[in-house]
């Protein structure tokens, strides 16, 4: 099949959005540089035109505001953040007023929108250029949240995204953009709220999300010499996120571990974690191990950033830890 | 096209060369009217306990949404905030519909999910009103966008109070929508107070009529008590707007009689309003409207009172009647499907 880089198909699902729907039009900062965006929205001005592909002033609050009574006049909008922190600008809009909106009105009107944000880290950008926030947005009723980690998921969820009549946070990650990976060339949707297994397994279950599950299957490989045979879940999707799926996989192997891309306390880890805790409680031989970053802003020193994001190596780790425990009989309790 | 607020300011000036029809002035004193009374029942439940959500009541505003409404066909939208009753009854929302939401009843105009800082009714270009502070004047600017993108001729409106003008997003939406040239209106209703801080405790100016200049959006001051300079000043932003010209801002001078929030003047919690209240019931818009109505129309003032008596005694009585949501509902609407 076909390969593009991960940027390539964001670029490939703008491009037949904008081709096949009249409604759609993107709208944010960056949009007409060929550089801010990574390629992920190269001269999409000049194919589509700049009344549709709206590179704006400096005003995420009011563009993100803006998108959000688009969407709800019937237009089909996407707003870009070049950076997730820059979000953070934009809080009312999105969460005050999309998330809210369907419920507030008894679902009166509805909000088709796309917001778009990037993980934009590491290279010494520091604390405000770092952010991974997905587990913040996670916490809102009304908002769903995709994070797409290869080529064909970051074309699919951002056309399953446009297509649904709700708010969603569609979040790319920059040290993304240059994998490749099979992309089919029609207009194809992955179905939001369904995770995928990347890699079968028997022994420890690794639900990775966004960049992580990228670095779960490289600890899979590491584990796999070590002869520990590693199921690997992409959950792709935060909000719905795919209970049935990992629960499933948590009952197989008796050992959880999630890798999340950003912090721990009160992280999207602690959530799922929680969820594996309650619902398969019986079927766990050991703690589900979380691997995430630890509770600090981001630093900015090469040094600082190499200890800071964790590697496949942490993961195997956890692993490891995870399978040291011996399962606990219900008569030593 | 080069609009300018001088431009504006001269004619929203022109309530006596206008030339309104008087069956014109009594519509709109009739719109008044039903605002006001409206209000005044919502205060009475306010009081009795009847309705528990916050009311926020425009009592002696009601010019602005009575003159702007008048100036925009059908499919315009006006995008409101807390103190929006009058806003939605202007633009065509049911008396039903706000008093059943006002008491959380599933027949209210929000499905009794909203309350009074929630109003909807988009058969009538309200797509919603919502209680944070300038939150629907970038949804307004957006709306504006998907018209101008699609070339509908149609107008979306922003009101809002003085205190939105001390929120970043107002400032960000005034350039975005002369950027865009959006068919677009800003109106500020300056009532003076936001919440219990008169305007000199939040700003040194007295000047918010120049809140779009710097941005290149027009603006002008009008008298918010009198519905036909608002009519006049809103006309000619409307056409402004619908002619592909841009946005225009009014800042319409008023005072709420009530207090900020509930049926009190919030003399009761230390609000000292009292000599501007008795200046500005002088003022009146339904006062002053009736006034400039020759004898012949005034006369049947009366059967006008009692006829929207009733239509307000009706909707009441049929808002009282209209069921409670289910608790079962509780998950509904979280998601559109």
């Amino acid at each position: 099949m076909r390969q593009l880089t991960y940027a390539q198909a964001i670029r490939e699902a703008h491009s037949q959005l904008l081709a096949a729907d009249p409604r759609v039009f993107v709208i944010g900062q960056g949009l007409w540089s060929p550089w801010y965006a990574g390629g992920s929205l190269e001269d999409l001005d000049r194919e589509y035109g700049r009344t549709r592909i709206l590179d704006s002033p400096v005003s995420e609050n009011a563009v993100t505001g803006m998108a959000v009574g688009a969407a709800l006049e019937g237009m089909r909008p996407i707003v870009f953040h070049p950076r997730l922190d820059f979000l953070l600008l934009a809080m009312d809009p999105v969460i005050n007023q999309a998330a809210n909106w369907s419920y507030l009105f008894a679902g009166q009107g509805n909000v088709p929108l796309v917001i778009r944000a990037v993980i934009n880290r590491g290279a010494e950008q520091g604390a405000q250029h770092s952010q991974a926030l997905h587990s913040m947005f996670m916490h809102v009723p009304g908002l769903k949240t995709v994070m797409p980690a290869t080529p064909a998921d970051a074309k699919g969820l951002l056309l399953a995204a446009v297509d649904d009549p709700n708010p969603v946070l569609y979040i790319d990650d920059r040290w993304l953009y240059g994998v490749t990976g099979d992309v089919p060339e029609e207009a194809y949707r992955v179905p939001i709220g369904e995770a995928a297994v990347r890699r079968m397994g028997s022994d420890v279950t690794i639900v990775g999300i966004s960049w992580m599950a990228a670095k779960a299957l490289e600890a899979a490989e590491a584990l796999a010499a070590q002869g520990i045979d590693a199921e690997v879940i992409d959950l792709r999707s935060l909000k719905p996120w795919d209970q049935s799926r990992v629960l499933e996989s948590a009952r197989k192997t008796g050992h959880v571990i999630v890798a999340d891309p950003g912090w721990r306390t009160a992280g999207a880890s602690a959530e799922i974690a929680a969820t594996i805790a309650a619902e398969a409680f019986h079927d766990l031989e050991a703690p589900v191990e979380r691997v995430a970053l630890p509770d600090t802003p981001a630093p900015t020193s090469r040094v600082e950033e190499q200890a800071y994001y964790p590697r496949p190596s942490v993961i195997v780790l956890a692993v490891q830890r995870a399978l040291g425990h011996r399962k606990l009989g219900g008569a030593c309790a | 096209m080069s609009t300018t607020s001088a431009t504006l300011s001269k004619l929203s000036t022109g309530s006596a060369e206008s030339g309104l029809a008087e069956g014109w002035l009594l519509g709109r004193w009739k719109t008044m009217l039903r605002i006001r009374r409206a209000e005044e029942a919502i205060a009475h439940m306010v009081e009795n306990g009847e309705a528990r959500c916050p009311c926020h009541l425009s009592i002696g505003q009601e010019a602005i949404a009575a003159g702007v409404c008048a100036a925009l066909d059908a499919s315009d939208t006006i995008w409101g905030g807390h103190r929006s009753h009058g806003h939605y009854l202007a633009k065509g929302g049911s008396l039903e519909g706000l008093f059943a939401e006002v008491l959380g009843r599933n027949t209210g105009c929000a499905g009794g999910r909203g309350g009074s800082m929630h109003l909807s009714a988009i058969q009538h270009g309200v797509p919603g009103t919502v209680p944070i502070v300038a939150g629907t004047i970038p949804l307004a600017a957006g709306a504006a966008l998907a018209y101008k993108m699609r070339s509908e001729r149609r107008v979306a409106v922003a009101f809002f109070g003085d205190g939105a003008l001390e929120e970043g997003s107002v400032h960000e939406t005034l350039n975005l929508a002369a950027l865009y040239r959006l068919p677009m209106v800003f109106v500020c209703e300056n009532n003076l107070y936001a919440s219990h801080l008169h305007w000199s405790e939040r700003r040194l100016k007295d000047n918010l009529d120049q809140a779009g200049a710097f941005h290149s959006v027009p603006g002008t001051r009008v008298d918010g008590n009198d519905v036909e300079g608002v009519y006049d000043a809103a006309r000619l932003a409307v056409m402004r707007a619908r002619t592909g010209a841009g946005p225009s801002f009014l800042e319409c001078r008023t005072f709420r009689w009530r207090g900020h929030v509930g049926a009190s003047s919030d003399e009761d919690v230390g609000v000292r309003r009292g000599g501007e209240l008795a200046e500005w019931l002088l003022r009146d818009p339904l006062a002053r409207t009736e006034d400039r109505l020759t004898t012949d129309l005034a006369r049947h003032l009366e059967r006008h009172r009692a006829a929207v008596d009733e239509e307000i005694r009706l909707a009441l009585e049929s808002a009282r009647t209209g069921p409670e949501p289910d608790p079962e509902r509780l998950w509904s609407f979280v998601c559109a499907s």
